[in-house]
């Protein structure tokens, strides 16, 4: 039972309710970092890291802190400053331990702490599974499952996306559109791909 | 007198956060699907902007340089708060199909990249004036959006019949009609400001 609603979540966020191209959580990192393929695929290892750690400390400081005093109405600031201060504590730690990690990953870590897709996530989960949760431990997986496949989602979507940019460079776009209004209309026809997992039926 | 205005107006057209900026995009487009939606996040922004405007100038000579990210972040986070609890409170309608992107202004970029940009570094009357335009132009950018998409998906202004008869293409109030609006939208802007 547990287990079909875990991979229910999974399809979900990864296909039909993509965080990207159905949601529009992201859409700057996607824009900007999808030029070519290498780093488009680290930004995406980096917010799926990201995004499955903060469901992790957003479930902690719901279940053990804003609910207990009643104090739910503190959800964005709180969240907000844990996550933005989680994701500066990690690149101090990369940048200390393995500098070589940091170079590839640095300058993405520091992209990501205002990233919507990743303050998303947090809100999505507080909305879905912590306001209800009578049992905490099922909460903190179901939140873990959907942080972790919204990242992959993510990247897929970036991966598929960078792919097709480095093969635009050799078309011939009219003048105006070149750049970022090609890059939305071809988000569009992404989507209406994707709009077909709808059609999913369990 | 005239500079003043200047501050004003260069977010409504030179500086217009939307179309030439490139911020905050990703709640133009989720809650552009009707007209009402567009400016209600219109409004709820603007206010969030204004405040935040106001108290980041009004304490920029106290905040260390070092810690001003964090220090903007919470006072945004604040403004957002009373936005979202007053949202729930008296328009309970708007606050449900806005869904998360109310909370998600926190992360807006417009607003901290006018805290940064703009207000740390001068007087509150032209931080004021400066939030102002920025969320008049966020605004009018939205309705913009959300006028094309409600007219073509639904056939519908602010939620009345306009032309009768009309099949509307529902594709337009779906995501990937977004995404298309603003691809072309962007391409028309760069094609009149290039020469």
């Amino acid at each position: 039972m547990e287990f079909n609603q875990l991979l229910m979540i999974a399809i979900s966020v990864i296909f039909i309710n993509n965080f990207i191209l159905s949601k529009f959580l992201g859409l700057c990192p996607f824009i900007g970092v999808s030029k070519k393929t290498e780093p488009a695929f680290y930004m995406g290892l980096a917010v799926t890291f990201v995004m499955t750690a903060s469901s992790i400390i957003t479930w902690a400081v719901y279940i053990f802190l804003l609910k207990p005093f009643h104090i739910e109405y503190l959800r964005t600031l709180s969240f907000i400053l844990v996550i933005a201060s989680f994701v500066q504590l990690i690149e101090m730690v990369i940048q200390k331990f393995s500098p070589a990690l940091y170079r590839v990953f640095g300058i993405y870590l520091a992209l990501i702490t205002t990233n919507c897709a990743v303050f998303g996530v947090a809100v999505l989960n507080s909305e879905m599974f912590l306001k209800s949760a009578d049992n905490a431990g099922k909460a903190l997986l179901f939140c873990v499952t959907q942080g972790f496949c919204a990242g992959v989602g993510f990247t897929i979507v970036l991966l598929f996306m960078s792919g097709i940019r480095e093969r635009l460079e050799l078309c011939d776009v009219p003048r105006p559109m070149r750049g970022m209004a090609m890059a939305f209309i071809i988000a569009s026809l992404m989507s209406m791909a994707f709009m077909g997992f709808a059609g999913f039926r369990f | 007198m005239k500079k003043l205005l200047r501050e004003f107006s260069k977010g409504i057209f030179i500086e217009n956060p939307t179309f030439r900026l490139a911020l905050g995009l990703c709640p133009t487009l989720a809650v552009s699907t009707s007209v009402l939606n567009g400016f209600g996040m219109g409004v709820a922004a603007t206010f969030v902007l204004l405040g935040s405007n106001i108290i980041v100038s009004s304490i920029r000579n106290f905040i260390p340089s070092k810690i001003r990210i964090p220090c903007f972040i919470v006072i945004i986070a604040t403004f957002v708060t009373i936005v979202e609890l007053t949202m729930k409170a008296y328009f309970p309608a708007l606050s449900k199909s806005l869904g998360i992107f109310v909370p998600l202004i926190v992360v807006n970029c417009i607003v901290l990249g006018r805290a940064e940009a703009f207000a740390s570094r001068h007087s509150i009357v032209n931080s004021i004036l400066d939030g102002l335009g920025m969320g008049v132009g966020f605004t009018l950018a939205l309705v913009i959006i959300s006028l094309i998409r409600e007219l073509l998906g639904n056939g519908t202004f602010l939620g009345l019949l306009v032309i009768k008869g009309f099949q509307p293409a529902l594709l337009f109030i779906l995501a990937p009609g977004a995404l298309l609006v603003i691809g072309i939208l962007i391409g028309v802007v760069n094609y009149f400001t290039e020469k």
